[in-house]
């Protein structure tokens, strides 16, 4: 038999060693930035189209996280997507009328949602919804405006019907954040 | 004809092999309970398969750290991309090779020392003494060093990502000056929990693979000197093809 104390503290220090190796990979390595219950507030967005947001995507107001997407859902009642994200206390001075839109990370990277400050002078708490939104770009609508656009130039015409104003409104929309961003 | 005689046989043979090794399997799996209540059997196992494995094991994560440092650094550097050397360094270590490089240093430093004892007792008859005073071997000698073995695994595996990512930051960070902060926080913003469970899963299927592999081959090598030496030597090379083949498989599962 070998001298049983002295492999028993050895051992111990093996299997001490194992979990502090694993404490400091879990903590130092990983982000757990935003705590789970209690230290964060629900708010939820209706969009008509959320692209490719998934659920744990950034929630950023000037570029900076302050929250995190949590669910996303599909309202048979209004035929629209429901985001509910989960915002840190902290920021607990979002105005009511911020507008909520879906932003692409780079040029490849993944989506989030950017939220811009309104001027309210009331401020999102726990289940309020977030009314303005700007939807995910996608990229076949972009295209066939720029289709369209082209052919009108060189046949000349007038400019189309409604619906093309508003998509150029949410393309120079999405352009202007993402420059504001970088 | 001979030739496909052969091959037959050498068929027959692997099939064999890997039947008696998942009846052996259950075997084991039968006794541990009851070698649980041993502890200090255990504790010993797990000094032998693990706390001795300790230098190799944090030797070498140094250096596989440090160079996929250098490697990483060099390769990011032609895309102007190295900041991003933490984060690619640490998944490749987390999910990649911790798990993989710790089993095959696990099965040449561990593995063989339980094969050759195991061997070794059953070349000096050992066992068959056991057996005769009706002492289960399996519970006595076979089912604590598989046990000791399977705890080891994930611990050491834990402890070579660790020390890689520590080799990885002295190459990055101290040798070519990557931004400190940027290096740790660009990890902890990619790295996630799936990622560290993914590698301590493939750290205890791992385990599980090459200590009953060693065990097998030790418990059932044909009681001379050389069939000793030919056990130790197939624990190795089975334990790597097939810590290589449930890589594959648990990466293609967990991705």
């Amino acid at each position: 038999m070998r001298a049983t104390r002295t492999v028993e503290i050895s051992t111990g220090l093996f299997v001490l060693l194992g979990f502090a190796a694993l404490f400091f990979l879990v903590t130092q390595i990983t982000d757990r930035e935003l705590a789970k219950n209690g230290k964060s507030y629900e708010v939820t967005a209706q969009f008509e189209n959320v692209g490719s947001l998934k659920a744990g995507a950034a929630v950023s107001m000037a570029g900076v996280t302050v929250g995190r997407v949590d669910s996303i859902s599909f309202d048979q009642n209004v035929y629209k997507a429901v985001v509910r994200m989960r915002i840190n206390t902290v920021y607990d001075r979002i105005p009511k009328d911020s507008d909520a839109s879906i932003m692409t990370s780079g040029l490849l990277g993944g989506q989030y949602i950017g939220i811009t400050a309104g001027g309210a002078e009331e401020y999102l708490k726990q289940g309020d919804r977030i009314e303005l939104v700007q939807d995910a770009l996608v990229l076949e609508n972009l295209i066939n405006q720029l289709v369209a656009t082209f052919s009108r130039r060189g046949e000349g015409q007038s400019n189309g019907g409604p619906d093309n104003a508003s998509g150029n409104g949410a393309a120079q929309g999405q352009q202007q954040s993402q420059e504001s961003k970088k | 004809m001979t030739v496909l005689n052969e091959f037959a046989d050498g068929l027959r043979g692997f099939l064999r092999t890997i039947g008696l090794t998942t009846l052996f399997f259950g075997r084991v799996l039968s006794q541990v309970p009851r070698a649980l209540l041993r502890p200090r059997l255990i504790i010993d196992q797990v000094h032998n398969a693990g706390a001795l494995s300790l230098v190799i094991i944090m030797t070498c994560g140094l250096f596989v750290g440090a160079v996929l440092g250098l490697q990483g650094y060099d390769l990011l550097q032609r895309f102007g991309s190295e900041d991003a050397l933490g984060t690619a360094a640490a998944l490749a270590l987390v999910k990649e090779l911790g798990p993989v490089v710790t089993a095959l240093l696990f099965a040449g430093r561990a593995g063989t020392a339980l094969a050759s004892e195991l061997g070794l007792m059953r070349a000096t008859d050992q066992i068959t003494a056991m057996e005769m005073m009706a002492v289960d071997p399996v519970r006595r000698v076979v089912a604590p060093r598989f046990v000791g073995g399977v705890i080891a695994m994930p611990l050491l595996t834990i402890i070579f990502i660790a020390i890689g990512i520590f080799g990885v930051q002295l190459v990055g960070v101290q040798q070519f000056g990557v931004d400190t902060a940027s290096f740790w926080s660009q990890m902890r913003s990619s790295v996630g929990m799936d990622d560290i469970r993914e590698g301590v899963i493939k750290g205890c299927v791992f385990g599980v693979a090459c200590s009953l592999i060693a065990v097998y081959e030790g418990f059932n090598a044909i009681p001379t000197a050389e069939g000793v030496g030919r056990a130790t030597t197939r624990t190795v090379v089975t334990s790597a093809v097939l810590t290589l083949i449930l890589d594959y498989m648990l990466t293609a599962l967990l991705l």
